[in-house]
């Protein structure tokens, strides 16, 4: 082909659809004909989270809201934010505020935390109103009983990343907030040192649970908020729920498809 | 007039008047077809905006109101708002169609599947972007909050938790940590998972209905908008300093005393009743509380099999009839403590501090 057709975009775009190394990546033509389209949800690993045809009445915006979706892509959202605030803040109680301030200050572009921050709000609201919807359709009914119990602990582990994502800035908001909140485990029923029944696990007179064996003790690494809890939230909040959640999420998922994809009536 | 006005709002948006005034309005616009419809909404939103609008000129309410991370909150008010209202309207108009005897707009479509490609792809595509053009506009106007680096020593008043946590917080006001940070947080969760097992009304899935699930929709958005997102907007806005009750326009005055005593139901029944003193031990100076929880928990349930709950232990069965009723009563024990202290001044029904029981 000559310089005057590469010029062309239609051309050069049939061009390129022709080469072998195009061909490699996307095994179908143009989506312009059914087939075609199919094809394009069925040959790529992130859109195969769809079936290929979907209820019509499913996908009304205004009986899905979108807010599934949503809540989803403010995962990723987070996830690529909060991989890119891990390279400047360290978890220490020496470093953990200067850091956050550097990362408005210094760092081009700073509004990264701002875009974390807020989108984690954003996912608590949205994960909500998700739940709203689906429960306002009755789609938690059979066969959908199971995707609901793993959306109830999705939910859980999107306010526990919330909580311990809470505390990383390491002021004054941060520790208070943190220390009203794990306050509750301390009266933990037998297993908080305040809590009823604690005092009746004891052996030869010795307390078993006290302030520093107790849940909140474990919680926090420590008799108050400080450096453990600083590191073990900074751990569960970068990876173990993370870690957790991405899990919960993939068997939702599969499990919409496999309970007969988007609720619609029988 | 604006001072009256302001005062008068300040007034009943103490927790016992907004919350019963809440209540009223819930269940009232629950059972009002009418208001689910595009007009009365815009009114209520016009409102909704103008008492806002408005009362940002108020620097006391200005002030909590744009705090930063208060920001969200709000937002989720409005939002809360309209994603209900676009449930119950869709809900009310499939009600009108199956009272026709047609079937739901979900079971209506000309064409019952489509490919996902265009048709799914391209709109969650346009959701993400405009999501993701708020939100960096969102982050761009709004700055995320910093305060003084963190001292061990040095606790602000009033000490929040974080905010979709304050529900429990303002909880903590009617019952112990032990069960408003614990038990019933717990009991929320299973309460939850416990839903599609325990609801065995085999209409209304896959579409908006009312009629068809009156008594689970209610319970449902009593729990959601009353006891979780009023008692968030409660905790956020109109606590302040020690806890205590502060009006929208009220300055947040650290010296603020609150008037009320409150009083354990054994002194209410051993002194102010009896006019004995407090007995020593604890087994029977509690013994009228632990009286009172019982007959709830243990009498409650099959007394409200035999009456109104009838139909329910019918249709589900002993097992699942008890997991549902405990639950409720569960979910019940905050407004019945809530009432119980604002009429009678009660602070614990049980009272144990030997072994942090508490209730
Ligand atoms: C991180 C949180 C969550 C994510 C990312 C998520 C994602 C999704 C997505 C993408 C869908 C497809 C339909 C839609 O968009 O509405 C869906 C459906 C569903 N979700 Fe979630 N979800 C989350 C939390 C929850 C929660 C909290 C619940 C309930 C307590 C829940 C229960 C369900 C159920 C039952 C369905 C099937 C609904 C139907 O078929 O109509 N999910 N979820």
């Amino acid at each position: 082909m000559d310089l005057k057709e590469l010029l062309d975009p239609k051309k050069l775009l049939s061009y390129v659809r022709g080469t072998q190394v195009y061909k490699s990546a996307f095994r179908h033509g143009m989506p312009e004909n059914v087939r075609n389209r199919a094809l394009v949800v069925l040959s790529n690993v992130f859109l195969h989270l769809h079936p290929s045809r979907v209820r019509t009445s499913g996908i009304r915006l205004k009986y899905t809201w979108c807010m599934g979706g949503l809540s989803f892509f403010i995962f990723l959202v987070e996830v690529i934010t909060g991989l890119l605030l891990m390279f400047y803040y360290r978890p220490t109680v020496e470093y953990a505020y200067v850091d956050i301030i550097d990362l408005g200050e210094q760092v081009p572009l700073g509004i990264m935390r701002e875009l974390h921050r807020w989108g984690a709000h954003a996912m608590v609201i949205t994960v909500w109103l998700h739940m709203l919807r689906v429960f306002m359709t009755g789609s938690y009914k059979p066969p959908r009983e199971f995707n609901w119990v793993i959306g109830v602990l999705l939910l859980v582990l999107t306010l526990l990343l919330s909580f311990t994502g809470y505390l990383l800035p390491w002021d004054q908001l941060a520790i208070w907030a943190i220390t009203v909140g794990s306050n509750m485990a301390r009266a933990t029923p037998f297993l908080g040192h305040e809590g009823p029944g604690a005092s009746l696990l004891a052996l030869g007179g010795v307390n078993l649970v006290h302030s520093g064996s107790d849940v909140r003790f474990a919680l926090l690494g420590g008799r108050f908020v400080g450096a453990g809890a600083l590191l073990r939230f900074y751990v569960l909040h970068c990876v173990a729920i993370p870690f957790v959640a991405t899990i919960l999420m993939s068997i939702h998922f599969w499990r919409i498809r496999k309970d007969g994809g988007i609720s619609g009536p029988m | 007039m604006i001072d009256f006005l302001k005062t008068f709002i300040n007034t009943i948006a103490a927790p016992e008047w907004f919350v019963s005034l809440a209540i009223v309005v819930f269940f009232v616009a629950l059972f009002w077809e009418k208001l689910w419809t595009p007009k009365p909404a815009l009114y209520v939103l016009g409102a909704a905006v103008a008492f806002f609008t408005v009362s940002l000129l108020d620097p006391n309410f200005r002030s909590i109101v744009t705090k930063a991370d208060n920001v969200p909150i709000v937002a989720m008010l409005f939002l809360v708002g309209f994603f209900i209202w676009l449930s119950m309207s869709q809900a009310y108009e499939n009600d009108r169609r199956i009272g026709r005897g047609e079937k739901p707009m979900e079971a209506s479509e000309p064409v019952s599947k489509v490919l996902v490609w265009p048709d799914l792809v391209y709109t969650e595509f346009i959701c993400l972007i405009l999501f993701t053009v708020l939100l960096i506009v969102w982050s761009i106007f709004l700055k995320a909050p910093l305060e003084q680096p963190a001292n061990p020593g040095d606790s602000p008043n009033p000490s929040k938790a974080p905010w979709y946590f304050l529900g429990l917080q303002e909880m903590l006001v009617y019952y112990d940590p032990w069960l408003a940070g614990v038990v019933f947080p717990s009991l929320i969760v299973v309460g939850l998972m416990a839903i599609p097992f325990i609801d065995k009304n085999k209409k209304g899935s896959g579409y908006y209905t009312f009629r068809e699930r009156k008594v689970e929709i209610t319970i449902f958005l009593f729990g959601f908008v009353i006891l979780w997102i009023l008692l968030i907007a409660t905790g956020t806005f109109l606590r302040g300093p020690n806890w205590n009750f502060f009006g929208p326009y009220e300055f947040w005055d650290v010296g603020k005393l609150p008037p009320l005593v409150n009083i354990n139901l054994s002194e209410y029944f051993w002194v102010k009743w009896l006019n004995t003193g407090l007995p020593k031990g604890w087994l029977l100076r509690e013994a009228p509380g632990f009286i009172v929880v019982l007959l709830y928990l243990l009498t409650l349930p099959p007394l409200l099999a035999r009456t109104l709950l009838r139909k329910y232990y019918e249709k589900l069965g002993p097992e699942r009839y008890a997991v549902m009723v405990i639950l409720l009563l569960s979910m019940g024990a905050l407004p019945v403590k809530m009432y119980l202290r604002w009429l009678f001044n009660l602070k614990y029904i049980i009272a144990i501090p030997e072994y942090f029981f508490n209730i």
